[in-house]
């Protein structure tokens, strides 16, 4: 069987509703972080696939992958840093605790 | 400019100075300092007419005005209108107010309210400048007014008494009964005419834009605030009481100012009369009633200065029957001439209630020997006013029995002569009573002739009392003199019936009050008796003050109260109503406000909020729902875009 761009996308989307469920599922704030990597990831995955699909020379999908990838290294700096000083102002990190917002 | 204007401004508002000074200072100065400023000023004016007059009667003269109000549709101007006529009468004012001024230094002495008596006096004698000079009616009526208003403060000056207060308060009203007639007489001509000025309703008049209904109405209505002026008929009854204020008043309104201003009007808008022969008859009729019945009540007055009042009413009925008769030169030389015997008479009797103490002419008796200046020029006034010649009283009073004479009217023939002889015949009774015979009070005892800054305006006085009349001789007569001779249509000449029968009257009338009096060939007790009923209807003035005071005086105060009760019950009534419906129609409004207007804002703010809990649901705070939602919806909008491709 050969491995064709669809299996690719295939892919993605299972990685991207994994990572959707994590972000909506779990409590932990890291973990949330985390299942957002994933989403973005699942992303790259899709553009790299395309672009291979168009086939063409141009490697614009491979290029905006990689600005994804270092846009989500600044993310998850920031984010890290954000859940750090809640945790050290509320002690915790379990988003329930979070809901100063609330209506 | 001409220097005739200037003198004229000199001449009326030295006296405004004076008046300034004392009503501000006059209290501070104290007596006699207080005189001197008012006296000085009033000397300054006096000294200004003459050259007033000069200047006049050398052709200098005319009308000098400024607009003073234009707006349009009303155009007043204010200025001088300085003919021989004003000119003439400006001199005499001056000059008499001038002496009456310095016999008050000695008369007023000591009374607390000394410079406020100056003040006045010199407020009066500006307005009465002012009223002369004027030339159009709306100042003529400002300053006639301001001669009401000092009679009354002057007639009331000694307003502790009550008698004074309410005199002055009587003469107020008295004459404002005629200055409504005044006025609305005025406000007819100006109605008629669309202006106030004397020479362009003249000029209206006699062009003859005015009907003859109007023109009479005009001059009645005129007339009317001659009437309460001028004291005639039926409103002198002010006069008499009007003796309750000091004795220069008496002098300075019977002499030169306030009831000359009702003779004065009438002279300077003769135009305006002679245009209507009814309401010239109805002068004449006036004057002429006025002069007899006046006179007769002067035989029984006992009082010296009430003597002299009803002598100046009946004196002031022979000025207007002498303009009813169509001769205002005669009036106006009776006007001057009376000036200056009628203020020398006064200035006499102030004399002799100052030596005496004492108004009662029985409380007097043998003052003439006491008080020999006030005796002579005493006698020198009772015998101009008596028209013996040759005083200044029997030219005028001659001119004035003359031109009745020629006028034909019974009743003005018999009014003028019989006043003739009552007039001498009142005079030296009063005269024999008080300065004849033995004293008869410790106060007539001890009589003493008054000090000479009083004796000195007597002598002064008299002498123009014996002169003033030569005018006479002057070509032309005082007509000619005054300028009112254009109203003379025929020449009068001497009319020698006339004048020797005003002579003879006026020594008869002398005669038989000394055959009474002085050599008491008839008892007058049996003389009073005999006619008692006569007597006391004369000692009752004709019952005038009894009817006002039984009838008018209550019937307008019935009036008065009518329509203070009409006020109180349905004026009053109506404007609480109205404040009733006002204070309901607010209840209803506040509560629509509250109900209704609040009502719906409070509505639209519960609607708001309501929605705005509904919806705070969906807020839940927790970071995760939001995501579920943008999950959920994001992936319906895939599967919208996704059908509609």
């Amino acid at each position: 069987m050969t491995i064709t761009p669809a299996h690719f996308i295939g892919l993605a989307f299972i990685i991207f509703a994994i990572g959707f469920l994590v972000v909506v599922v779990r409590k932990n704030a890291i973990a949330i972080l985390m299942g957002v990597e994933l989403m973005l990831n699942a992303v790259n995955l899709i553009l790299l696939a395309f672009n291979r699909i168009h086939g063409t020379m141009e490697l614009d999908g491979q290029v905006f992958a990689i600005f994804v990838i270092a846009v989500a290294a600044a993310e998850a700096v920031v984010g890290l840093a954000l859940i750090l000083a809640v945790y050290r102002s509320l002690g915790t990190v379990s988003i329930d605790d979070l809901s100063a917002l609330k209506g | 400019m001409s220097i005739i204007p200037i003198l004229a401004v000199i001449v009326q508002f030295a006296p405004l100075v004076g008046f300034a000074v004392a009503l501000f200072w006059g209290k501070r100065m104290g007596e006699p300092r207080a005189s001197f400023v008012p006296v000085a000023m009033m000397g300054v004016s006096a000294l200004a007419s003459i050259p007033l007059l000069a200047g006049v009667l050398s052709g200098h003269g005319g009308l000098f005005t400024v607009e003073w109000i234009n707006s349009g549709a009303i155009s007043i101007n204010i200025g001088y209108m300085l003919d021989n006529y004003s000119a003439v009468m400006t001199a005499t004012v001056a000059i008499v107010a001038f002496l009456i001024h310095l016999y008050s230094i000695g008369y007023m002495h000591g009374d607390p309210r000394f410079g406020r008596f100056f003040a006045y006096l010199n407020l009066f004698a500006f307005s009465m400048l002012g009223l002369v000079t004027a030339s159009n009616f709306m100042q003529l009526f400002i300053f006639w007014e301001l001669v009401g208003l000092c009679s009354y403060l002057l007639i009331g000056f000694w307003y502790e008494k009550k008698s004074a207060s309410d005199a002055g308060i009587k003469a107020f009203i008295t004459t404002r009964t005629g200055d409504v007639g005044f006025m609305l007489g005025i406000f007819l001509l100006f109605a008629l005419t669309g202006s106030m000025d004397y020479d362009k309703i003249f000029h209206a008049v006699e062009g003859g834009a005015i009907g003859p209904t109007l023109i009479t109405a005009a001059a009645l209505l005129l007339f009317c605030g001659a009437i309460g002026k001028s004291a005639q008929i039926p409103l002198q009854v002010w006069l008499p009481d009007a003796m309750e204020g000091p004795t220069p008043v008496s002098a300075l309104i019977h002499a030169a100012t306030m009831v000359c201003a009702g003779v004065y009007m009438i002279a300077r808008v003769f135009p305006i009369f002679e245009a209507a022969p009814t309401a010239l008859f109805v002068v004449a009729i006036v004057g002429g009633t006025t002069a007899l019945l006046a006179a007769t009540i002067a035989l029984v007055q006992i009082d010296i200065k009430r003597v002299l009042a009803y002598s100046t009413v009946s004196q002031l009925g022979y000025m207007i029957l002498a303009l009813g008769v169509g001769n205002p030169v005669a009036a106006f030389f009776h006007l001057v001439t009376h000036a200056f015997f009628k203020s020398l008479l006064f200035l006499g009797s102030g004399s002799m209630i100052h030596g005496t103490g004492t108004q009662d002419i029985r409380e007097m008796g043998g003052l003439a020997p006491k008080m020999k200046t006030t005796t002579w020029t005493f006698v020198v006034g009772a015998l101009a006013l008596a028209g013996v010649p040759p005083l200044a009283g029997f030219f005028s009073k001659d001119e004035i029995l003359g031109s009745v004479s020629d006028y034909g009217h019974w009743w003005l023939i018999v009014c003028g002569f019989l006043t003739a002889l009552l007039t001498a015949f009142y005079m030296f009774r009063a005269i024999y009573i008080s300065y004849a015979g033995k004293p008869r009070t410790a106060g007539a005892e001890h009589a003493h002739e008054s000090p000479p800054v009083m004796t000195i305006p007597l002598i002064v006085l008299a002498v123009f009392s014996v002169t003033a009349g030569w005018i006479f001789f002057v070509p032309g007569g005082f007509g000619a003199f005054s300028g009112l001779s254009v109203f003379l249509h025929h020449e009068h000449g001497i009319n020698v019936g006339a004048m020797g029968a005003s002579v003879i009257l006026a020594l008869s009338g002398i005669f038989i009050a000394t055959i009474i009096y002085l050599w008491k060939w008839v008892d007058n007790e049996q003389l009073y008796k005999i006619f008692r009923p006569v007597a006391f209807v004369l000692e009752r003035k004709y019952f005038f003050d009894d009817v006002y005071h039984g009838l008018l005086v209550p019937g307008f105060v019935l009036f008065s109260r009518f329509w203070g009760a009409f006020d109180l019950w349905v004026i009053d009534g109506i404007v609480n109503l109205s404040a009733f419906m006002t204070v309901l129609v607010s209840r209803f409004e506040g509560w629509f406000d509250l109900a209704i207007v609040d009502g719906v804002v409070n509505l639209l703010g519960w609607i708001t909020r309501t929605f705005g809990a509904g919806f705070r649901k969906l807020q839940t705070g927790y970071v995760q729902e939001y995501i579920i939602i943008l999950g959920v919806g994001a992936v319906a909008v895939i599967l919208a875009a996704l059908a509609i491709l």
